[in-house]
């Protein structure tokens, strides 16, 4: 399924300045009952974001107006944990098209590429500056280009390049599935199928 | 002269389709697992595109992050997972696909079933959408856990687009000591690499300990690695998995058998092949573990004292962070923690052998006053070797009660949850926050301490129970 083609972002960013979030943190296990993707947004963070009780946790940094915009930027190995897709689509639907981080786990990582969420990893001193520069100005904005795979500081104008596949850089800014492709071979894949001992 | 190849190598390279440059290769997977909660949004898009599953007969589906664990002759209360049950019958259903529901006696969890039927087998490529498929690289599988988009993938075309991972292999030598079990293994090796230590490559294990280990506990080995951020692990198949596979039901047999037999053989690392990152330890330094934060990498030798903030690398913010959830203080000793519950299941450690690990120790005890425990088979199958073992029998004398077979509290999406605030000792696989229930609190370690935990109320070393057991007997 064709999702939204990225080519440049220009937008402030919500900084998440933890390490190791996992999935379970991003959108926890009670909320993979739908049977359709909707409506996961509401609980992104759920459990960092809203009491027992369901009244927002003050101190969240999604509950802070003065944070907002279409980047998230999180600590080191962002997205450990389960393969659940579920914590991408919630990212999506709650707003963001680009995850900012160090380090990303794998699975999460695949599966924001393949649902049109742009994973960008930079190094730990970059990180650190677009942190820096967020806490300076809340609404200090940023610009991820894909096409020339590079994220900048606007205020700043310091950059950093980020590495991507060719072939899923491609799917991101034309808005192509891997399902699309692998429909185009299907002959070779059936030819391949027939020679599989078991 | 051939290249010299890894264990890795030979299984991922024979099952390449496609190469594309600078991208992922096309995999061909010769058996896709399918469960419940991340099917459906798959099967809607075959739908939407008007297409059906290419190879039913390579796909199986089974019920388990979602069921009760009570009472599963009655309809499911919870409307929305009664649903999502529904949406997986009718969806095996309308694409030809086996499906083992609810009550159906092949029912289980999806990486406990599939190895006591024989769909695992060595040097196949296996996918599912959970994290902990790796369980099946226990085989010689390339097995690994996949994301809706890449269900959907697999459903329609047999196939998945993933770059080559890299190589690490982790060389366990010498012999365990008597009480550390696999599940200490795991957590030893995550508790030296992070979870964070693997990302970006698939694991070989490899050394002595996992030579001498059944292959329930290269199961439970290879179960964890996503746990340090590896996408899978595998281990060379041998004599004691060809014993496990052989004669299961969708084994091959026969001429067939043979035939398999011939290739399986040839699945080890070449002497000389190369691994991008090799480790060694040396497995009789290994304590029975136990975590004390809020992932996996969390975890010390269970007569350890919690580090200080000076001894730990990396974010002292997000290190306090995680200690504050657990209400625990850094140079706190873990031995005498009072706990509240006991959870002994999950893909990690719900089979025969953790049970009867279970039970070595809960034998002629009782089940501490403070504490509630939820034993939770792995399949029916395991849930039958229970009572045909007389496991049962020495659970019920102690004061234990068994539950039917499913995912359970290991993500508590059923009704199993850990209260807010408790502390459970867990077999399973994650001590995120919450994960076992909002503002639950997770130890994980091996079926031993778990059991050690259940009958005497707190974090206790398993060694003493064994020990005095050792001692009467």
């Amino acid at each position: 399924m064709a999702y939204d083609k990225f080519n440049v972002l220009t937008s402030s960013a919500v900084p998440l300045p933890i390490e190791n979030v996992d999935t379970d943190q991003i959108i926890p296990a009670r909320f993979l009952k739908a049977t359709e993707r909707k409506g996961f947004g509401d609980n992104l963070f759920r459990d960092w974001r809203y009491n027992q009780d369901n009244t927002p946790k003050v101190d969240f940094i999604l509950n802070n107006p003065i944070y907002s915009g279409q980047i998230l930027v999180g600590g080191k190995n962002f997205g450990s944990g389960s393969s659940r897709e579920h914590a991408a689509w919630a990212v999506y639907d709650y707003g963001f098209r680009c995850v900012i981080s160090s380090f990303f786990a794998d699975i999460f990582r695949n599966n924001c590429l393949n649902i049109g969420v742009l994973p960008v990893q930079v190094s730990a001193a970059f990180l650190q500056k677009i942190f820096g520069e967020i806490e300076k100005d809340p609404n200090a904005q940023f610009e991820v280009n894909l096409p020339e795979q590079k994220v900048t500081i606007l205020a700043t104008g310091e950059s950093e390049s980020f590495d991507i596949n060719k072939y899923k850089k491609g799917n991101m800014t034309n808005g192509f599935d891997d399902i699309d492709y692998l429909l185009n071979i299907k002959g070779d894949i059936e030819k391949f199928a027939e020679q599989r001992p078991f | 002269m051939s290249a010299k190849k890894t264990l890795f190598d030979k299984v991922w390279d024979s099952h390449v389709v496609h190469q594309i440059e600078d991208g992922p290769d096309v995999l061909f997977i010769d058996r896709h697992m399918v469960h419940e909660v991340t099917s459906p949004v798959a099967f809607l898009g075959l739908k939407n595109r008007s297409i059906g599953v290419m190879h039913p007969e390579k796909t199986f589906a089974t019920a388990d992050h979602n069921t009760p664990t009570l009472n599963q002759h009655l309809p499911v209360a919870d409307p929305l997972s009664a649903n999502q049950l529904k949406m997986l019958e009718e969806n095996a259903n309308e694409h030809g696909i086996s499906y083992w529901g609810l009550g159906h006696q092949k029912n289980g969890i999806v990486h406990v079933v599939g190895p006591e039927y024989g769909i695992t087998v060595p040097g196949a490529t296996i996918v599912c959408g959970d994290s902990h498929t790796s369980t099946h690289g226990a085989f010689g599988a390339i097995a690994f856990g996949i994301g809706t988009s890449e269900v959907e993938m697999v459903l329609a075309t047999q196939c998945i687009m993933q770059p080559k991972p890299k190589r690490m292999r982790i060389n366990i030598t010498g012999e365990l000591q008597y009480g550390v079990t696999p599940k200490d293994v795991a957590l030893f090796i995550i508790s030296q690499l992070t979870t964070s230590g693997a990302t970006g490559y698939f694991v070989e294990y490899a050394g002595d300990v996992f030579k001498n280990m059944s292959m329930e506990g290269r199961m439970t080995v290879c179960n964890l690695s996503i746990e340090m951020g590896a996408r899978g692990g595998m281990i060379a198949p041998d004599q004691t998995t060809f014993d496990y596979i052989k004669g299961r039901e969708f084994t091959p047999e026969g001429a067939a058998w043979d035939t398999a037999m011939e290739y399986w053989e040839t699945l080890y690392t070449d002497a000389d092949a190369i691994f991008d990152k090799e480790l060694t330890f040396d497995g009789s330094l290994i304590e029975p573990m136990i975590t004390y934060g809020t992932n996996p990498g969390m975890g010390m030798g269970i007569s350890k004292s919690i580090p200080t903030f000076d001894e730990t690398q990396g974010g002292a913010a997000t290190y306090k962070k995680s200690l504050d959830y657990m209400k625990f203080g850094e140079g706190d000793a873990m031995i005498g923690k009072p706990i509240d519950y006991v959870f002994i299941g999950s893909c990690t450690n719900g089979r025969i052998e953790d049970f009867r690990a279970f039970a070595s120790i809960v034998k002629g005890r009782k089940k501490a006053d403070n504490v509630t425990a939820w034993l939770v088979p792995g399949s029916h199958k395991v849930e039958a070797a229970i009572k045909e073992e007389g496991l049962l029998d020495i659970f019920t004398e102690s004061g234990f009660e068994l539950r039917e077979p499913g995912c359970s509290a290991c993500l508590a999406m059923n009704d199993d949850k850990i209260p807010a605030g408790k502390l459970a000792v867990s077999t399973s696989n994650r001590n995120f926050e919450g994960r076992q229930g909002p503002g639950s609190r997770t130890l994980l370690a091996s079926p031993l301490v778990a059991a050690a935990a259940a009958v005497t109320g707190k974090v206790t070393d398993p060694r003493e129970l064994l020990q005095e057991e050792a001692i009467a007997g």
